[in-house]
Order: C-alpha cells, then structure tokens, then sequence
C-alpha cells in the first residue's frame, strides 16, 4: 500500500541534517524497491499559494499556512502496512529534528474505475 | 427427541454461558482469520452463535466450543464475502484470499489463540490511534463492554463514545494498522501504550476524575481482568509491576469510602477492612517484577503500596522505606506529581516543614498550579505547622480546582474545621 511522508521542520534546524545523509537514505529506499517518488523541497520563502474562489485566481506569496514548522520534502512509499510505514519514516534523516506525517494514499482512480464498471453494469449484472 | 422448555432453556444458558466465557477470544481469532476487519469479524461472531444456537440444541454442546465457534464465523463471513463479491468486484481476490481452500468448516485448532488476544490488545492500544479511542476501543473489543457501558464509565455521551469507535476501526482499516503483536524491538514502547491504557481505566475507576461516587468498581474490574490477561500472556516485569499495584489498590478500596460515601483517608482507614488476599498477591507479583531486574514505574508504584498494606497500622509506616522508593521512581519516571507524591512522604518522616518547603519548590516553578492535590498537600502541611491563613487559602484553591463530589466535601470540611493548635502567625 502507498503512503505519503510529509517532512515538516523548522529551517534552521534542517541545517544540521546534511543532504547527503538524505540523499543516501532515497537511494537505499528505492534500491529496495520501496520508494516511488521522493523530493527535497525549496526553502518555504519560494512557495507561492493559489487559491481560486468565484472564479477568481487568487495568488498569494509564501505556504498556505505560517506554521512554525514547514513542509520541506515529501516521499512516496510503498510498504505492507502503517507499522513498516512507521519504521520507514522513523529513519528520513529529518525526522531527528522535525516531524514526519506518515498518510495513506487513496486510490480514486481504481475506486472511479470500479464505480464506473458497476453503473456500467459490470460483472454484477447478471448476479442482481 | 422431544424438547422440552426446560431442555432448551438449559441449552439457551449453556450458549449464553460460552458467549460470557469465549466470545472476545473467538472474536480475536476471526479478525486474524478475516484479514484485519473488525466489522467483518464482529458480523462473523454474531452469526456464529446463531449458528450456535440454532445446532447445538440439536447435535450437543461441542467437544471444544471456542474452535466450532471460530470454523462457523470463518465460514459465514467467507460466505458473506463472496455474495458481496458479485456486487463489487474488487472484494472477490478478497474472499478468495481468506476463503483459500475453505469449502466447509473445519476443525480448528486451539493454537495460536492465545496470541490472538494479545494481537486484539496491541492493535486497539496502537499509538496511531488517539487515546480516548485507544481506551474505548479496548474496552468495547477486548472487554466486550458496550458502548451505553462505556460512556456512563467515562461520563461521556454514548454517540461521542461510538463515534470514537467507528473513526478508530476506519483509521485500522483506511492507514491499514496491523493486526499484530509487535516485534521485540517495538514492543517495550508498545507494550507502555497497553499499560497506560489499562492504569486509565484502573485510575478512571478507582478515583472517578468527576461525579458523584469516589470509586467505579466496574472500571477497575475491567482493568484488573485486563491485567490478569496481560500477566497470563506476556510475563513481563512492567506488566506484573500495574497488576500488583492495582490489586495493592483495590485491596483498600472498601477501606478508602465511608458508609456515608465521603472520602477516608489512608491514615484514617480501617486496616481491617482491606482485602488480604489482594495484599498477599499483589506484594507478591510486586517482589518479582522488582527482582528481575528490569525495575520499572509500575513495579516502583506497587512496592510503595505494599509497604503501607504491610503496616499494621498508620504509625508503624516504613516512610524512610516509602522515601528511597519514591528517589528510585523520580529517576525511572520523574514527573511532578512524582515529586509532589515524594515531598508528602519527605514530610512523614522529617516532619512537615521539610515537606512543604519541597511542595513549594515545585509550585514556585509553575509546576502542578492547576492541580488540585497539590494545593491540598500545601494546606495539609500548613495547617500542621499551625499556619491557618496559609492553609486556608491552599485548601480554598485546590476546592476551586477539585471536580469530584466526595473530594470537595472533604476540602469543604477542612475550611470550615477550626484550626488545630493554631498560633497567631502564618
């Protein structure tokens, strides 16, 4: 199953964390096999936030939110359930110095696919 | 055969007796058999002893109830699956998947049941679950309370308490929580998650945090059995450590309540009323979870209670003995309370002026000011040394912040008692 690892820190504590040490951790992850998409992000002061209301584009500098804590990379994994998830995200080298939200992935285009077979009349027709 | 009233009412109680004795466990093997899913498994349960009580008026009571139970509501919940697989296709790799090789029941074996339970435990104590979710889940699950049970326990609305339950099966299932015991190298912190919930509902029970009556017994009943479970299954120190301490507990409780409901201090208690088999058993499991070398809060706890249960009255307490525990548990566990707990004991055996001027330490660092016991501490150590005003004013301020009735009758009393060998200062 896939969750999502969102690794929030504050920046100046990142510093401590060197990028190689990251860079070696996504690469034993996806030498496993374990990991689908990962990134370091930009530092927060280079997010820009679009909203649209009322058709309207709305266009706003910095994150959605002034949280003491930021987003500063994501990755994508692949794991048999939330406990391996946890050890996983429990090793991300930030993790000593930030927080790790470990989320699961919805699967909306098998759950789309499904629906659309059913209202189809997929292979329920001949049971109903 | 003729049936007759008398021989299927026997029949009705003998089902019903199993249900009371069995059904959590076979519930905790359904839900490892069925991959996980609670609500299948409780589903599978329900169908198990209709089953149950549709056959065995007529073949018997089964040789092994609990394995008939188990093959029944496998078997039901494969069928189950299977019929839901023609609406949804993608539940039958599902079905297929439990129901590999299933055409029938079949004998099940006792093996691994244990486990079971303990999977049971683990899963609905996860850390990934929120504690009031974690408590509600295991009493609902494990405990086989029902909802109405639970929220009159935890005076909480019944919708709140369902709605809890519902939200932590969706998170099991949707973050895909597994239905495991944890390896060697989880389970300590793991294992601390099971122990904590279990001291809250003991705690929840002994000194109800609100209300009316000082002690739930149905609460702490549940915590002890848990405890037992826990015990029988994993003998681990810290585990033996919060059963001595809550039979240590419990063994006061008749003690601890006056006929008129109002709180008895320990001091003031009856020793004869406190429950000497709990005492013998709960110093004894304290004695080897402290000798095996791994000592922990829980077993620290209990050992402090053991030497008040060993003293045959309130004067003949070992406090010197009560103090070094109390400097053990405030480098294992150190906490404020922990420390204000310590500062009461300090009090009993180098008099209340060494007592308070700790209590006050700890006040003065901003620790402990909205809890309630710490400014009755203070009052307490006050009016022994003859300060009135000061303890007055503590006593007031710990009224202003106690929730439970019989609590505050108590504080109430204190303000109202003129002053013991009060002088003018202070």
């Amino acid at each position: 199953m896939k969750y999502l690892c969102l690794v929030y820190s504050e920046e100046e504590l990142l510093e401590a964390v060197p990028d190689r040490e990251c860079v070696a951790y996504d690469a034993a992850l996806r030498a496993d096999g374990r990991c689908l998409a990962s990134e370091a992000l930009q530092p927060v002061h280079t997010a820009t936030t679009v909203r649209v209301r009322d058709g309207r584009v709305s266009i706003t500098d910095g994150p959605f939110a002034e949280t003491k804590e930021q987003l500063a990379g994501f990755y994508m994994i692949e794991a048999d359930d939330l406990d391996e998830a946890i050890q996983i995200a429990a090793k991300i080298p930030p993790a000593r110095v930030g927080s790790v939200e470990v989320r699961p992935v919805r699967p909306i285009r098998e759950t789309v696919v499904a629906s659309r077979l059913r209202e189809a009349g997929g292979p329920s027709s001949a049971g109903v | 055969m003729a049936w007759s009233e008398d021989d299927a009412e026997r029949m009705r109680e003998a089902v019903e007796s199993v249900y009371r004795a069995e059904s959590r466990r076979v519930l905790a093997t359904l839900i490892r058999l069925l991959g996980g899913d609670f609500d299948l498994a409780e589903e599978a349960l329900h169908d198990a002893f209709t089953a149950a009580l549709d056959r065995w008026p007529r073949d018997g009571l089964p040789s092994n109830p609990r394995a008939w139970l188990v093959s029944a509501g496998r078997f039901k919940a494969i069928d189950v699956l299977r019929r839901r697989a023609r609406f949804d296709a993608s539940l039958a790799h599902v079905a297929d998947r439990l129901g590999d090789g299933v055409t029938e029941p079949e004998p099940y074996d006792d093996e691994g049941i244990a486990d079971d339970r303990l999977r049971l435990v683990f899963t609905c104590c996860h850390p990934a679950l929120p504690a009031h979710a974690r408590v509600a889940l295991t009493l609902r699950e494990v405990c086989g309370l029902t909802t109405e049970e639970i929220a009159r326990a935890f005076l909480t609305a019944a919708p709140t308490v369902a709605q809890r339950i519902v939200r932590a099966k969706a998170k099991i299932r949707d973050a895909r929580i597994p239905y495991r015991v944890p390896s060697p190298a989880e389970l300590p912190e793991r294992l601390g998650t099971v122990l904590q919930v279990v001291y809250l509902v003991f705690n929840e029970g002994y000194s109800a945090s609100s209300g009316e009556s000082v002690t739930r017994p149905d609460l702490t009943g549940e915590a002890i059995r848990l405890g037992r479970l826990l015990t029988e299954l994993l003998p681990e120190p810290e585990v033996m450590g919060l059963l001595a301490l809550m039979l240590l507990h419990e063994s006061r409780r008749t003690a601890r309540t006056s006929a008129d409901g109002e709180i008895v201090l320990l001091e003031d208690q009856d020793r004869a009323l406190w429950d000497r088999d709990l005492i013998a058993e709960g110093t004894a499991l304290a004695e080897r979870a402290l000798s095996s070398g791994r000592i922990g809060p829980y077993a620290l706890q209990a050992a402090i209670s053991a030497v008040h249960a060993e003293s045959p009255d309130a004067a003949s307490t070992d406090w010197s003995q009560i103090v070094g525990l109390y400097d053990v548990l405030a480098r294992a566990a150190p906490s404020p309370v922990v420390e204000l707990n310590r500062a009461v004991a300090v009090a009993m055996r180098d008099g209340p002026a060494a007592g308070l001027a700790l209590v006050d330490a700890i006040l003065a660092r901003g620790d402990l000011a909205d809890y309630h016991l710490a400014h009755s501490a203070r009052g307490e150590l006050c009016r022994r040394l003859g300060r009135t005003a000061d303890a007055r004013a503590a006593y007031r301020r710990a009224l202003g912040l106690a929730k439970q009735e019989p609590e505050r009758r108590l504080l109430a009393r204190r303000l109202a008692e003129p002053a013991a060998g009060s002088t003018t200062t202070g």
